[in-house]
Parts: structure tokens; sequence; C-alpha cells
């Protein structure tokens, strides 16, 4: 499928999507927590979109709001796509998990969980991953401050 | 005696596997759960070496981010310098001349070669037999001395920057790099030899570890290890970069999904490695070795996205600019941190004394997990 083809589809799938290509290769998709799960799940097992490969999955810190990134592709049909889900709660900022649809995700969304603390609801082992489970703060969030061990230039 | 083993109660019990084990091949622990010696459950503990090069960074030019990267999967580290170089050279819209494409692809492969001689001897070593490692080791040895002399460094070469290549060839590069095909075309047959056809190496690889196709996709499980399960994720072919679209070269696929298909395919992803070099080696363009930048890179606001295949699987790099000499958010998908999390699957019902064969198939390298 192309962009448009997929744009109608997505359309078809869920009313709260926002589509934008400005400033990236691939169609970004941006919708709001609560529509991630069953977008995620018929883009998965739809038959015309098929999305079985999660090759990335990132959170993004752009201050007024957080975010995670899923950069999806089907091995089939050879299209891809960026789903972009944004969380306005900064304090508490929760978003359902995807690790039941792709097993990959389990790990890439501790990941996002220890470096930006976004809580991912129903995930089955959500600890901090790369860092000591008694860190303090989130490190890649932008209001991230540790005067002992980051030097500032 | 039967019936006395049918009453006995069995009682499942916890070992720590690393972080300071010979076969993990780096800091990384994992928490068995184990029934005897029946592997119940696998937990990998990482981090141990993290040290946080995504927020390193956001603080670096875009000249100085590409030299953290050596440090992720420093046997491709080639291949890492040129996946960032490739990302920043998509945001500047900048046209590379045909001459750093062609000599960026040779080294890529040679590095592709050097990793999987590493991981052949290593992998042979983990299950008892010294002599590969000292076999790879001295194959490989011909290998850093070409980048020594190209590059200045042996391993973490630095060679790659936005819009080029350091400085150009050495006079010597392409008569070494011949040489050495000629010497590694009568070795690699002794590695088959050694390891292929070796009855106690197949007795614990074939049938053991097993990963679906379905599985490999779901995991995220790329590069030789994916291919190994039948799943054609070779960057390589699917999106080519560099001077890829230029060559012939088969994309290596088995469909058993055991340790020993991953292995088969390393020793002849080694053949197709050869293959590519000699396709370009005598072709290299004259030219620049480096297109004109300028001293302060400044990215157009948008996001930016590059894959490549390393030796390990597919790497992506995710640049998000926001038009400053620094980037916004880099994120660095690494290919060892997907492979890692289809070890739990593999390694469930199977024996502790497989698993280490079945961590040496995957070919972690622990750098490139903890990033």
């Amino acid at each position: 499928m192309n962009n448009e083809e997929l744009k109608q589809k997505i359309n078809t799938l869920t009313d709260k999507a926002e589509f934008s290509e400005e400033g990236s290769e691939f169609l970004n998709v941006i919708i709001p927590p609560e529509a991630l799960h069953s977008l995620a799940s018929s883009l998965k097992f739809d038959n015309d979109t098929k999305f079985d490969f999660l090759f990335c999955l990132s959170g993004v810190d752009w201050i007024t709001h957080l975010m995670t990134v899923y950069h999806l592709t089907s091995t089939e049909l050879k299209h891809t796509l960026v789903l972009k889900v944004k969380i306005h709660d900064r304090e508490n900022p929760e978003v359902d998990t995807v690790c039941d649809l792709w097993r990959t995700a389990e790990f890439h969304e501790r990941e996002v969980y220890d470096l930006f603390g976004i809580k991912f609801r129903n995930h089955p082992d959500l600890r901090r991953i790369l860092l000591d489970d008694d860190w303090k703060g989130f490190p890649l969030r932008k209001d991230y401050k540790d005067e002992v061990n980051i030097v500032e230039f | 005696m039967e019936d006395l083993l049918n009453k006995a109660e069995t009682q499942e019990y916890f070992i720590n596997m690393g972080p300071q084990h010979p076969s993990t091949h780096g800091v990384l622990r994992l928490m068995l759960t184990l029934d005897g010696e029946i592997i119940k459950k696998v937990e990998p503990h990482l981090g141990y070496i993290h040290r946080s090069i995504e927020k390193m960074s956001e603080k670096d030019s875009y000249y100085q981010m590409v030299h953290l990267t050596d440090r992720m999967d420093y046997l491709s580290c080639h291949i890492n310098n040129e996946a960032v170089c490739l990302a920043i050279e998509k945001g500047l819209q900048l046209e590379i001349p045909d001459r750093v494409k062609y000599i960026r692809t040779i080294i890529s492969e040679l590095t592709r070669l050097s990793s999987h001689q590493l991981w052949w001897g290593v992998m042979g070593m983990d299950l008892g037999a010294i002599t590969t490692f000292l076999y790879g080791f001295r194959d490989r040895e011909m290998i850093t001395d070409i980048f020594e002399e190209t590059c200045g460094a042996r391993l973490t070469m630095n060679y790659n920057v936005p819009g080029g290549l350091m400085f150009d060839i050495h006079p010597n590069f392409q008569k070494r790099t011949k040489d050495f095909i000629k010497h590694f075309k009568k070795k690699l047959p002794e590695y088959d030899e050694l390891l292929s056809g070796n009855i106690i190496f197949t007795e614990r690889t074939k049938d053991i570890g097993y990963l679906s196709k379905e599985d490999a996709i779901s995991y995220g499980v790329t590069g030789p290890s994916g291919r190994g399960s039948g799943f054609a994720c070779d960057v390589r072919k699917r999106i080519p970069y560099s001077a890829y679209d230029k060559v012939e070269f088969k994309e290596i696929i088995y469909t058993e999904g055991d340790s020993f298909a991953r292995y088969k395919v390393r020793m002849d992803e080694m053949k197709e490695s050869l293959y590519i070099i000699e396709q370009l080696i005598d072709n290299i363009p004259e030219g620049d070795f480096k297109a004109k930048t300028k001293a302060v890179i400044k990215l157009p606001d948008g996001e930016y996205y590059q894959r490549v295949e390393t030796a390990r699987g597919e790497l992506g790099v995710y640049i998000i600019s926001d038009n400053k000499k620094n980037p916004y958010r880099v994120k660095y998908r690494s290919p060892g941190f997907s492979n890692l999390s289809a070890l739990d699957t593999m390694a469930r019902g199977g024996k502790i004394a497989d698993l280490v064969a079945m961590m040496s198939t995957l070919d972690l390298v622990i750098p490139d997990i903890d990033r």
C-alpha cells in the first residue's frame, strides 16, 4: 500500500488519527494514547496492512508532551509506517503496552520506561532495564538534572 | 529404582550465569530458573556497561556523535559509523562521491568478515575447541593490519565522517585486500573441516535453540540470527545503501531455525562478503574521498531514520533535529538488544550446557546491547 491508501485505511480504523509526512521519509500517524492498542492490533492483523515487524520503539521528550514512536513495517507487503503517541500528562504518563502484539516491545518498552518514565499498562514485567533499580529520575527527559554524573561544558 | 525416580520430587532453583562468565563475552548476567539441568526460564539482566550514548549524543555536534558509535558494537564499528553518517547525509541531502560509497562498502564487508572470524573462533572455544580461536584470530589479524594501515586504528577505526571519509585509502590497500582474499579463500574450507562437519559440534548445535520464523519477526531478531530462522531481513538487499545496489550477492537464508542454521548463515555470509569485495576492489572510481561539508552541521527540522546491516543485524539510527548544531534526540536501535530478547524463548526446555551454544550463535556483543 502507498501512503495515500494507508491513510484511507487508517481513517476507517480510527477517527482520532492525524497525519503528517513533513520532515520524515515515512508516513507519520499521530494518535492519542487511548487509541493506540486497538489501532496497533488492527494494523497487525488486518490483511491489507499486516504490520508484523516493529523495528524500532523509542521515546521522545518534547517538553510540552512526551511521545512514544513505533516504527512498523510489513515483511510481506513491504510498506512502512510510523505511529506516534502523544502523551500530555508528564506527571503520570501512561500508555498501553503493545508487547502482546510484537514481543520485541517487551524489552524496548522497559527501556523507554527506564529512560523516560512512561508507564506501559499491562506490561508483564515493567522494571528498569539499563539503569539500577534505585536510580532516581529519568535521564533522557529534557528537564533531568544530575550534577554528579553529567559534566556540563 | 524406576519407582523411586517417579516418586522423587524435584525443586526449581536459580543460578546466576555471569556477569563474569567467560561465555557471555562481556558483562551480561543471566538469571536461570532450572529444574535439574533443564532450563525453565532465562532472565537477562543488562546495563552493566550502559553509558547512555544517546544522552551524550544530544550534547555533541554531528561530527562528534559519530565517534561514540564505535563503542557500541565494537566489532562492526565501521558499519555503525557509516549508519550515522548516512543519516546525517540524508538530512543534509548531500551527494556523496562514488569513490566514498565503494570504499565504505569494501571496508564494511571487511569489518563483517573480521567480526565473523572472531565469532567463529570464539564459538568453537565456547564449545571446547581451542584451535578455532587461534585460526580465527590468525586470519583476522590480516584484516586488522589492513585497517591499521588505511584508517590508523585496528578496532575503533573512526574512518567515516559526515560527507565521506577521514582520508583516502592507503596505496597498499587494494593489494593487501586482494592478498587477504586469496589467503582466506584457502582457509575457509579449513574452517568447515574443523567445525561444520565435526560430529561433536553438530550434535551440540543441530535441533537445539529453535526459533521459529514468526517468533524471529515478532522479537525483531535480525541479521544472521534472524536469517537462520528463514526471516529475509538483510537490509543490504531490502533497502540498499552505499554501493550495495551495484554488486551481486546472495541473501543467505536457512529455515531450520536451530543453532546450526545460524552458524551456517554466518559461514556462507563470509563467502558472499569475499565475493562483494572482489567485485568492488578493482573498480574503485577516482574522485574525492569527501564531499564538502560546513564546519558546523545543522540538520533541517525533521527526523531521519537510517538502517544498515551490521555483522549482528539491523542497526537503526533515528535522529530528530530541531535545526541546532546538536541533535534533539538520537535513538540507536541496536541489533543485539532485540536479538537477546529472544533468548528466553529459544532456551526454554533446553539443557543448560546448550545455552552456551545458543548465546554463541546469537553472537552477542554486550556494549551493543547496553549502549
